[in-house]
């Protein structure tokens, strides 16, 4: 039974780290703006020639 | 598909979709409504951003009326206010941008630095309408920076009042949410510790029991003193101030607990209350989190300054040069441009000076001014560049010194809440009763059962959720009255409005519709006549010429010859062979027998009267029935900063002539709202304009009233989108609704309280009843507040 010790000392560590992950996000603003990251990873990436960006428009119809 | 959509932007311009005219500007085949919109394709499509118009269609803005100077920028003093950091390399700088509406607009600001390579970096928040741009300031001036976002249509709004919502605004929430975490983690951890003991331990495993014991009370720790904290503060500073509110209690609660807790560990006699401690500081947390609901494109605190430019130009020996607004003096002459806003009361010494005074009286007919007049601050000039002297500092002048009444000062009485009056009580019976307990098994002779029951009242009175059913209530509230386009600066105005015997309303531009000013023909017109009249109106700068020419809303077909104009009183003109004359009665030579109602254009054709177009002011819809239904239960006034023309259309409207005011300076509307409550009414104001501002503030819920809730409302508690004016008796009839929900709710939970307490005046709470109690009592209330709420809405047809 003195395993129990160990698992539940195990198990408190990696809430902790949890708990200091989430404290990291919101100190350095990840939680500041919520909703503009959502919409900028749809950008498509540089497109080089102008007539490109007609060909992936007709990709996705 | 793509040519589909080629046809369907044929009629619109390319870039902004609004209609095209006549004549189009071209370019690689594609049209648009103005040389703006045409220049700001073309320079997207040189730097190869065309995928702005990839993402969305016509993603731009119109460029008609823009062309703002930012030559101030370039003075040390001004620009060194607006960075957030600089040094020798490098400036950051936030900006508000009104016109960032859609994903192109995100994509576009994102990609500056394919314009000008010495933008280093730009980022948007989008809610906030934000941007954060870092450039290389050797290579570029911060005038260059919002030169390059004027000439893509993305003007930044730079004003005296900070208009950027800078992130130390949102420390306090962060700090908050912490908290909320910091109690979750320690709530979950000791959850877990705590169940084996409620199912029972065997014999073999008791020596775990101490060892779980001391792990919850290390984790109450951080609990108590870390995110806890603020209930022991607010309680100590209520107490010194003599006030007893649900955080006395609250701090009590927690503190018995948490010495009980050390106690029965430390002494190895039970195991301690640390689960339902924990859990009541994270749900009371999360109630406090609800309440702070803030919209992030509305501001409920703007005064004159965020409609004022950062400078004016000054004319100084012939020459010009920017001069930041604080250090303008009277005397100085000023130099305003086309669509720049008069800072101060000045006399109008040279140019033509057209003043749309909408910002300030919503009322959207530009005004003329001869040279020599006092033109009043706030006014925006329409046409060409002008001169003016001022003649009064900026901030005594007519529209600003509202600003220096006493109301302005200092925060609005607080809105006394149901909950505060309620807890006095509260905390008086509380305290009696645990004391009572105690001293009933001390004369019994029972020290250990009276410390006992003494500690478990005050652990299971604590009123959790008795202080969680106002904020889940009122903000449910908020966010049904969100969908329903009414923003309400906090919770606590929902208590407000639920309370109001007396509204007042501004006339223009709150119930009337500032967009739509109708006319009515009265007489015999054909659809060739009308087309007539407005190619002879098109001419005409004068107001009614152009709301004339705005309605009928039809494109030119010819043109006039022989155009005459007699200011203020009417046009002449030849149209397609036909003789027109337009005007007033007396240009026209006509006697009329009655007077009519609003302003009146006279049509004459080839000396044929053909009758008359009358104005009409249209009113918001639904505003009858509005009338009727609010005048049923309360007081109904109207203020207006107008002329009486309309008070005969408005008396159906308001039965009591005398509670109608007409020509109401700012001032005045704040002295009456004043007389009002001095009478001890609560009033709540409509407005729109800033001559509103008082008023709006001065009453016990001011309310603005704009059809664009981008665009600004002066300071005030709410904020209604006009679709949605009509809806006011059942926004009314929603708090006073939720109002009788948290009545409820207290009802509920003090009888959980009473449960509670038939266990804790006997001495015998086990942790296992306050560890079910309290959850069970505060999942009661949020299911039953959120249901009722809603129940309710739908009731009042808001959902």
């Amino acid at each position: 039974m003195n395993i129990l010790y160990l698992l539940i000392g195990f198990s408190i560590l990696l809430a902790l780290i949890f708990l200091a992950a989430f404290f990291w996000a919101s100190k350095t603003g990840q939680n500041d703006d919520t909703y503009t990251p959502a919409v900028r990873i749809l950008f498509d990436d540089e497109v080089q020639e102008k007539n490109d960006d007609i060909k992936s428009d007709q990709d996705h119809t | 598909m793509i040519i589909q959509k080629n046809i369907a932007q044929e009629t619109q311009c390319y870039h902004c979709g609004d209609d095209l005219p006549n004549t189009p500007y071209v370019l690689d085949s594609k049209s648009f409504c103005c040389l703006g919109c045409k220049g700001v394709y073309q320079l997207l499509s040189n730097h190869n951003l065309g995928n702005y118009y990839a993402y969305n269609e016509v993603p731009g803005q119109t460029q008609k009326n823009s062309k703002s100077h930012f030559e101030y920028l370039d003075e040390a003093a001004i620009a060194a206010n607006l960075v957030d950091y600089t040094d020798e390399k490098v400036s950051v700088i936030t900006l508000y941008i009104p016109a960032i509406h859609c994903s192109s607009c995100i994509w576009l600001l994102e990609h500056l630095h394919q314009i000008n390579p010495a933008i280093m970096q730009s980022r948007i928040d989008f809610l906030k309408k934000q941007v954060v741009i870092t450039f290389k300031n050797q290579e570029l001036s911060l005038r260059k920076v919002i030169e390059i976002l004027a000439s893509i249509g993305y003007e930044p709004l730079i004003s005296l009042q900070d208009v950027v919502k800078k992130q130390q605004s949102d420390h306090s929430e962060n700090h908050l949410i912490r908290k909320i975490a910091v109690a979750g983690f320690c709530f979950g951890n000791v959850m877990l510790l705590s169940f084996p003991d409620y199912f029972g331990l065997s014999a073999l495993e008791q020596e775990f029991r101490t060892f779980f014991g001391w792990l919850n009370l290390a984790f109450a720790v951080p609990v108590v003193f870390y995110s806890g904290r603020d209930y022991f503060s607010s309680a100590w500073y209520n107490l010194k101030n003599g006030i007893l509110n649900l955080d006395f209690p609250l701090a009590l609660g927690i503190a018995v607990m948490f010495i009980r807790s050390i106690v029965e560990i430390v002494g190895n006699t039970g195991a301690g209350f640390v689960d339902t401690l924990c859990g009541l500081v994270f749900f009371l947390l999360i109630g406090k989190w609800m309440q702070q609901h803030t919209y992030h494109h509305l501001s409920f605190e703007r005064d004159y300054r965020s409609y004022f430019p950062v400078a004016v130009t000054l004319i100084d020996d012939e020459k010009e040069r920017p001069l930041p607004l604080n250090e303008l003096k009277v005397g100085n002459r000023i130099l305003i441009r086309s669509n720049e806003i008069i800072p101060a009361d000045a006399i109008l010494l040279k140019g033509e000076a057209e003043m749309d005074f909408s910002f300030v009286t919503g009322e959207s007919l530009p005004v003329k001014k001869v040279l020599g007049e006092v033109v009043y601050a706030g006014g925006r000039q329409l046409k060409g560049a002008i001169e003016l002297e001022v003649v009064k500092p900026v901030s005594q002048s007519y529209l600003t010194q509202l600003w220096n009444n006493e109301a302005f000062f200092g925060d609005k009485t607080m809105i006394r809440t149901f909950a505060d009056r309620a807890s006095k009580y509260f905390s008086i019976v509380l305290l009696s009763i645990a004391i009572g307990a105690a001293l009933y098994w001390i004369l019994q002779g029972e020290t250990t059962k009276a410390v006992a029951s003494f500690t478990a009242v005050l652990i299971i009175a604590c009123p959790c959720a008795l202080a969680l059913s106002s904020p889940f209530t009122l903000s449910a509230v908020l966010s049904i009255f969100d969908k329903n386009k009414f923003y309400l600066k906090n919770t606590a105005v929902v208590e407000e409005l639920a309370r109001i015997n007396t509204f007042v309303f501004d006339k223009t531009g709150t119930i009337t519709n500032p967009e739509n000013t109708g006319f009515s023909f009265d007489g015999h017109i054909t659809e060739e006549e009308k087309q007539w009249v407005n190619d002879l109106a098109r001419n005409s700068g004068h107001p009614l010429s152009r709301e004339l020419v705005k309605w009928l809303n039809r494109p030119s077909k010819y043109t006039a010859v022989k155009y005459m104009e007699k200011v203020g009183r009417g046009i002449s003109g030849v149209v397609n062979g036909q003789e027109l004359k337009l005007g007033s009665a007396s240009f026209l030579g006509l006697k009329m027998k009655t007077p009519t109602q609003g302003a009146a254009v006279h049509i004459i054709i080839n000396n044929r009267y053909l009758g008359f177009f009358c104005s009409k002011q249209q009113w918001r819809a639904g505003f009858k029935d509005l009338i009727f239904k609010l005048g049923k239960e309360a007081d109904l006034h109207l203020l207006s900063g107008d002329q009486d023309q309309d008070k005969q259309t408005l008396i159906p409207f308001f039965p009591r002539a005398q509670q109608m005011h007409f020509a109401q300076s700012p001032q005045n509307k704040l002295d009456y709202i004043r007389n009002l409550q001095a009478s001890g009414r609560k009033v709540l104001m409509f407005g729109d304009g800033l001559n509103d501002a008082g008023a709006l503030k001065q009453s016990d819920l001011g309310i603005a009233v704009t059809d664009n809730i981008n665009n600004f409302s002066p300071g005030c508690d709410a904020i209604l989108d006009g679709a949605s004016f009509q809806k006011i008796p059942m926004f009314i009839k929603l708090a006073k609704d939720a109002v009788k929900v948290i009545h409820i709710s207290f009802a509920i939970s003090l009888t959980y309280n009473a449960i509670g307490l038939y266990f804790a005046v006997q001495g015998m709470l086990s942790p296992l009843i306050a560890a079910v109690l309290m959850p069970i009592s505060t999942i009661t209330i949020i299911l039953f507040t959120s249901i009722a709420v809603r129940l309710y809405a739908k009731k009042n047809q808001l959902l």
